[in-house]
């Protein structure tokens, strides 16, 4: 077995049992990084030297039995967090060369629990996007290719494209990751990997670079549904320095992966099921809750009508505090500085922001600035908030019913680089599926569930109520064990 | 008979309202660690929070909370329990986040009120519409190099009170007193220093006029005026101002004007189509604050004694009306005051400090923050009259020793030997010499001329180097003229 074909949970009892080291692993993840990134541009920056410096550190805790839970293990960190003395770019110009001084509290935690940084993978801009396309540092290329048409580049999903194209190409044991809308389970799906979202306050958002403040949340992409829940585990927690951040203890989410499903309800909410979806995603979400029902769970047709509200609700919801977030980049204190000669303040804002940030992130401002401003704040954002309200309720009548609900992660697969250019309103349905666990607050994680006919891989979603990630892991490992998912990419480490 | 400006066409009424920015004194700044003490080195009390850097957030502070309920509860103000944090977006160069953290739709602190008195005595209620918690923004410093502009951020994120006035005020002389008022009130509370010059208080003053019995005409906002004489003068000017507008036919527009202190007048900064539009919407960093009933009970249980409860308790001590009003206008003096009254004659200690002490404060141009005599030792100089050691005359006199020397006046009277004689044959033999080398006045005294009888008191304390008993000597002399 090569050593980067190691999940989390099989390389850390790998070290435990002293079969390996944290240097070998780094090593060989490095040595993978180095061969493929030139193709994937997976990571913005690789830090080998500190990599490997700290995997020796690790080493040498370890072999005085300091070994933390997550001791030695290396990980990639999507550029959004930022990493005390390390360019953190969100992925967008105006942040070139930035080096935060700072550590975010979700990378201090696993630090804390010994993890090895690799380095900082790419992302959509600002995490604004759902193939990673939208990055000043290059789009990402997704590892998997359709097998009968091998030369088109795919997409790996976005925002967290970066991430979930590095572990999928086994460049890492598995990485860091934020969604707003679907930007952790959308790119696992498309990649063929597991990822979650947990309730909105599990993870601190001190430190991450904001999208959209109530929206917002960090969480792990990983080869499997179980490593997820170890890595949650370690970036999860209280910050006082998140006054939205829940104090609350966090459960040992590994143990809940191997808990039964037998005798849960299961949701299925008929607004999901779209006019025009896929039929290989509709087969697939039969099988799914098939699978469900052979290990005991029962099925219960829901209802969250409110659900056709949801995308638009995002999109004036996401923009309008993106707007106001974004604000801070304005060349006078970091990052980008564009000036002409005898440049006043205002020419200053202009030009920054308009060489610093692309088009998808200058229309979300925009927009946002728009369904904010007098006149229309009502129309727009204020209405926005009561559908949200109301789409929240939805789900608060529906676990009077059940104890998860079970949807695809996405419409489709993943699709060309080329594909979905023209019209951004096609690029934002990729997450009908994700954004109403946003709205809600809601824990969601994607599974790896199957193949498409082109040999691409789809997800499931699992969406549990406010702070039980654990049902979502029991599901989600339950859909993993009869999926027995072993498909792997073409081009990995 | 109401306050009016004359105008070409009669008289005019003014309606004034003050929206007054507090600084709230506390350790820390309203969303950061970072220190608020004044005059710094520019940007040496900023944290990463306040500049604004990527995935800092906000947390609030605690104890700029409880200053903003005591002074809700000083201004026998509704608290609201549940109240939220807005964004209010704008761009500027001292704005590092884009954004200033305010509360626009939902104040911790509702209606109020506070009553004002004015010099003929009148008393009026002025209505406190809203109080609420926003963030400062940093200076902008144009004047320290020839092309650049300075920011200096320590003021980024401190906490303010943005306390808003209903428009009842009629007069400049009822708006300089509202903010004399309320800055008394905010001192006495310990919420905010008060300190124009330092700009830890500053008042933005709404003025309109209108003939008697008209609703309300166009208001303008006269920005950041920094003193109480700054206001009265600026309500004033701005009022003679639109009365000219309106009077020559013109319309006054509403818009933000600026108050010039050395021509008296006011400007135009920016008119209602430039106003910017700030975008407010709930701040999804912090989640409404709601504050538990019990916490504010304790704080309104542990609030201090305010202004106009502690000068009725001065009066029911015996102190006049006036001696109560000028003792309590600072917390500062009513609590030297009552360190000199405590266990001694209120009336006496309020004499002595409005007298004496306040004419040595002038004299010396000193502050009671930083008084000549300590109240301790003015108390002790008292308790020396009180039990005979010195005459009230001859306490006159330590006193200024005391100024000098900063010395305990028991200190004095010892090293000095000015201890009060009121050893009956030590007067006796002064009064005794004194007649005896006045013959010829005694003489005239006792063909009637009773007026002399001062002047032989006088000669015997002069004797005595002031140190006689002055009773006891007036006693003696009258005994030995027979």
């Amino acid at each position: 077995m090569r050593l980067t074909d190691h999940t989390l949970r099989s390389a850390l009892d790998a070290l435990n049992a002293g079969e390996t080291t944290s240097v070998a692993l780094t090593e060989a993840f490095l040595e993978g990084i180095a061969r493929l990134n030139p193709r994937l541009n997976a990571f913005i920056t690789v830090s080998a030297d500190q990599a490997l410096e700290a995997a020796k550190a690790s080493d040498a805790r370890r072999a005085v039995g300091k070994a933390g839970p997550l001791e030695g293990a290396p990980l990639a960190i999507k550029d959004l967090f930022c990493t005390a003395g390390t360019q953190t770019t969100a992925g967008s110009a105006i942040l070139g060369g930035f080096v935060p001084p700072y550590e975010s509290t979700v990378t201090k935690n696993l630090l804390r629990d010994g993890a090895v940084f690799l380095g900082k993978v790419n992302l959509d801009e600002f995490a604004m996007g759902s193939s990673n396309k939208t990055s000043a540092y290059g789009a990402v290329e997704n590892p998997w290719s359709r097998a009968n048409d091998p030369d088109t580049r795919l997409v790996p999903g976005g925002s967290s494209g970066g991430s979930a194209a590095a572990v999928a190409a086994h460049l890492a044991l598995g990485a860091t990751a934020t969604d707003t809308g679907g930007s952790i389970r959308q790119p696992a799906a498309f990649c063929g990997i597991a990822g979650i979202k947990p309730t909105y306050g599990r993870c601190s958002r001190f430190g991450i670079v904001a999208f959209a403040s109530s929206l917002d949340q960090a969480g792990p992409v990983a080869r499997t549904v179980e490593d997820c829940a170890i890595l949650l585990r370690s970036m999860a927690g209280f910050d006082p320095r998140d006054a939205t951040s829940a104090d609350l203890p966090v459960p040992d989410f590994a143990a809940a992966c191997a808990r039964p499903v037998k005798g849960l309800r299961i949701g299925v909410p008929r607004e999901y099921r779209l006019d025009g979806m896929a039929p290989e995603i509709e087969a697939l979400w039969r099988q799914g809750l098939d699978w469900l029902v052979q290990q005991g769970a029962t099925l219960v047709d829901i209802s969250l009508p409110h659900t056709k509200y949801a995308l638009p609700t995002y999109y004036v919801v996401a923009p309008a505090e993106a707007s106001s977030n974004l604000a801070r980049y304005d060349g006078v204190r970091f990052g980008l500085r564009e000036t002409a000669q005898n440049s006043d303040l205002r020419d200053l804002y202009e030009r920054t922001r308009a060489k610093g940030f692309g088009a998808e992130v200058q229309r979300r401002i925009m927009i946002g600035t728009y369904v904010l401003s007098a006149g229309y704040y009502d129309a727009y954002y204020l209405k926005a908030q009561k559908v949200r309200a109301l789409i929240r309720r939805d789900f608060e009548q529906a676990w009077g019913q059940v104890d998860a609900i079970v949807t695809p992660a996405t419409p489709s697969a993943a699709f060309g680089m080329d594909e979905k250019q023209d019209d951004p309103v096609t690029m934002y349905l990729n997450d009908v599926f994700t954004v109403t666990a946003n709205l809600a607050g809601l824990p969601g994680i994607a599974v790896p569930a199957g193949l498409d006919a082109q040999g691409l891989p789809l997800g499931l979603q699992v969406i549990g109520k406010p702070w039980d990630e654990e049902t979502c892991f029991s599901v989600g490992a339950a859909i993993e064990r009869a999926a027995n998912f072993t498909a792997v990419p073409g081009i990995r480490a | 008979m109401s306050y009016t400006i004359e105008g070409n066409t009669g008289p005019w009424e003014l309606v004034i309202g003050l929206e007054v920015h507090a600084q709230v004194i506390s350790h820390s700044k309203l969303f950061s660690g970072a220190a608020t003490a004044f005059g710094a080195e520019p940007n040496s009390q900023v944290s990463f929070i306040d500049a604004g850097f990527p995935g800092m957030l906000p947390v609030i502070n605690r104890e700029c909370v409880a200053q903003a309920v005591r002074t809700g509860l000083g201004l026998n103000a509704e608290i609201n329990l549940w109240s939220r944090f807005d964004r209010k977006n704008y761009f500027y160069a001292d704005l590092p986040q884009g954004y200033q953290i305010s509360q626009y739709a939902h104040p911790i602190v509702g209606k109020g009120e506070i009553e004002i008195e004015l010099a003929d005595g009148a008393k009026k209620i002025v209505g406190i519409t809203r109080l609420h918690l926003e963030q400062d923004a940093g200076k902008s410093l144009h004047d320290q190099h020839p092309t650049k502009s300075f920011i200096d951020l320590n003021r980024s994120g401190v906490a303010l009170m943005e306390i808003v006035s209903e428009p009842d005020m009629r007069s400049p002389e009822e708006a300089g007193a509202y903010l004399t008022k309320l800055r008394q009130i905010l001192r006495y509370l310990g919420t905010c220093d008060g300190n124009m010059d330092e700009g830890s208080m500053r008042a933005d003053v709404n003025v309109s006029v209108r003939k008697a019995g008209e609703g309300y005409r166009t208001r303008c906002e006269v920005k950041n005026v920094n003193s109480v004489k700054f206001v009265m003068q600026a309500v004033e000017a701005e009022a003679r101002r639109q009365i000219e507008v309106w009077e020559s036919g013109g319309t006054v527009e509403q818009e933000t004007r600026l108050f010039d202190t050395q021509r008296g007048t006011t400007r135009s900064m920016r008119s209602k189509e430039d106003a910017h539009d700030y975008r407010y919407f709930p701040e999804p960093d912090l989640p409404p604050l709601v504050l538990e009933p019990d916490w504010v009970e304790q704080l309104k249980a542990s609030l201090p004694e305010l202004p106009d409860v502690r000068r009725a308790r001065y009066v029911a001590m015996g102190l006049t009306p006036y001696d109560a009003h000028v003792l309590t206008l600072e917390k500062e003096t009513a609590a030297f005051f009552e360190t000199v009254a405590k266990g001694r004659d209120a009336k006496q200690a309020a004499n002595w400090v409005t007298g004496d002490f306040f004419a040595a404060l002038n004299r010396l141009k000193r502050d009671i923050t930083d008084p000549p005599v300590t109240a301790e030792n003015l108390g002790g100089l008292l308790d020396l009259i009180a039990d005979g050691t010195v005459s009230g005359k001859l306490a006159k006199e330590i006193f200024e020793i005391m100024i000098e020397t900063g010395k305990a006046p028991g200190v004095i009277v010892e090293e000095r030997g000015l201890k009060q004689v009121t050893d009956t044959g030590a007067i006796e033999a002064a009064v005794a010499d004194v007649l005896a080398k006045n013959a010829d006045k005694v003489a005239e005294y006792k063909s009637g001329k009773d007026k002399l009888f001062g002047f032989f008191v006088g000669q015997t304390m002069k004797a005595m180097q002031g140190k006689g008993n002055p009773a006891l000597v007036n006693e003696v002399v009258k005994k030995l003229l027979g």
